[in-house]
């Protein structure tokens, strides 16, 4: 095992509100690691909206969700946020000198605080609604590829019309036995450089694309063996038929589930984490929770009320890790010591 | 006022009046019509408020958009007539439209 990362807060969700969490912390001379289990930063804004404007951030009339994401990794970019993408934090606890934190991929973190951003938790795969699909998980079915050799002299077959679901089309088909695209129309949300490269291995036969549905999953016990697909056969009307198929990979887009927080031994409510409005820590001194995953009475959801718990957060949290200093009250705009912070003199 | 009748997989009808402007979604929503998730509120980013348009009202109701049709692709048992209900809005030329719903939302 590697030595573990030390950090003064480890922020778990890089959502808007743990990205702004680092200029607060950062105002106060705490440094932050960030984790989110997504591959970049922006949390539902850069997942489900980023195109999409919000009207209700304050001095900003309308922005996109990427657009409010991009400002705020500028905004906090003299703090220098490290940041560990495409890993879920699974296990918390409390040790002498604060809190240790393991991710999903053996990251150790050693952190003074630990902020939870983590917003409706952690982003996870969908899971078409196919009778006895949880049988096959794991063993047959995959909602991401983690190890290609999963699928090594197998017949692969991927659901979806996406990133994904062309990528992978691409990189199993030069291992797999057999690999077959299905998706429910001849458009893709791809980029069209992998579609045309799809299309031209498909009509070199080296793959198969289908526009259909699955609708059953057929095998014995954990081992898929075939698919039942509706859809129309040879440009005629739809039909059900059966193609083999020992993997199976589905792409039907993220959802959020709580995930491991619900085991840290935190009080809950409701899948939310009760906090105090002064200092937003959770039942566990040192673990704070802001953002839309914590509850207290009057709770809005909203990215502006997100962005206020984390300035008072950040000043509990100084208390917590420097229970001797006293922190000065100061504004960004006179204080030539957080301008020094800021990088501004 | 536009009455929207709503049938769910089990075959249990609701009839209920929703204001024009207003979304075949949110009504429902409004009027605790079950099998309606609507996971992002309206924002075609969720794909949970999947319902199937009765064949008499389909031209009424038009066609999905391209980021409507993007987004069904994250639906579940998407058929010629699935639309997105909170892409559906009400005026006065759909009072008794009628829609199915699913029997799961994914
Ligand atoms: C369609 C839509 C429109 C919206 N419009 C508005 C609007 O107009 N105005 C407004 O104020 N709000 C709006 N919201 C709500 C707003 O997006 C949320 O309030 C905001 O994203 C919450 O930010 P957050 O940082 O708390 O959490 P999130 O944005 O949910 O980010 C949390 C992150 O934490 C990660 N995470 C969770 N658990 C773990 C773990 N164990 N390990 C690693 N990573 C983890 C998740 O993967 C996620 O990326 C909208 C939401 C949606 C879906
Ligand atoms: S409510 Fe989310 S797509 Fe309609």
């Amino acid at each position: 095992m590697t030595s573990p990362v030390q950090t003064d807060a480890l922020i778990v969700g890089a959502g808007p509100v743990g990205l702004f969490a680092v200029f607060e912390l950062g105002l106060l001379d705490i440094k932050a690691h960030l984790v989110d289990i997504l591959d970049r930063p922006g949390g539902q804004c850069a997942e489900l909206y980023p195109e999409k404007p919000i009207y209700d951030i304050p001095a900003l009339p309308s922005v996109t969700g990427q657009e409010l994401t991009d400002r705020l990794m500028e905004q906090i970019k003299p703090f220098g946020p490290v940041f560990h993408f495409g890993e879920r934090v699974d296990m918390l606890k409390r040790v002498d000198s604060g809190f240790e934190a393991v991710t999903d991929a053996g990251t150790t973190f050693l952190a003074k605080v630990v902020v939870i951003a983590a917003g409706g938790g952690s982003f996870t795969p969908k899971r078409p609604p196919l009778a006895g699909i949880e049988a096959f998980e794991d063993t047959s079915v995959f909602y991401a590829v983690r190890k290609m050799d999963a699928f090594r002299g197998k017949h692969v077959v991927i659901v979806g019309g996406g990133d994904s679901a062309l990528d992978w089309t691409l990189n199993l088909e030069p291992i797999a036995k057999s690999v077959t695209l299905i998706h429910r129309r001849p458009e893709f949300r791809a980029a069209p450089d992998s579609v045309n490269k799809m299309r031209a291995l498909e009509a070199a036969g080296r793959l198969k694309f289908l526009i259909g549905q699955v609708t059953k999953l057929n095998g014995e016990g954990s081992e898929l063996k075939s698919l039942t697909v509706r859809g129309p056969v040879n440009g005629g009307p739809e039909q059900e038929y059966g193609i083999a198929a020992e993997r199976l990979i589905p792409f039907f887009g993220l959802t959020m589930k709580l995930g491991p927080i619900a085991d840290w031994g935190l009080n809950l409510h409701e899948n939310l984490i009760p906090v105090d409005t002064e200092r937003f820590e959770t039942s566990e001194p040192g673990i704070f929770a802001i953002g839309d995953i914590n509850w207290y009475p009057g709770k809005l959801k909203l990215i502006l009320s997100g962005f206020h718990e984390g300035a008072l957060m950040a000043q509990a949290a100084h208390r917590h890790i420097y229970p001797d200093k006293r922190v000065v009250f100061q504004y960004t705009t006179s204080s030539s010591n957080l301008q020094k912070k800021l990088g501004l003199l | 006022m536009v009455k929207i009748t709503y049938i769910e997989n089990s075959g249990k009808v609701h009839t209920v009046e929703g204001e024009p402007g207003q979304t075949v979604m949110e009504t429902a929503i409004r009027n605790a019509v079950p099998g309606i998730v609507a996971e992002c509120g309206g924002a075609c980013s969720c794909a949970t408020c999947h319902v199937y348009v009765d064949e008499a009202w389909k031209e009424k109701t038009g066609n999905p958009s391209p980021m409507e049709e993007d987004m069904l692709d994250f639906a579940f048992d998407v058929r010629p007539a699935s639309r997105l209900s909170c892409q559906i809005r009400l005026k006065p030329e759909l009072d008794g439209l009628v829609v199915r719903i699913p029997e799961h939302q994914n």
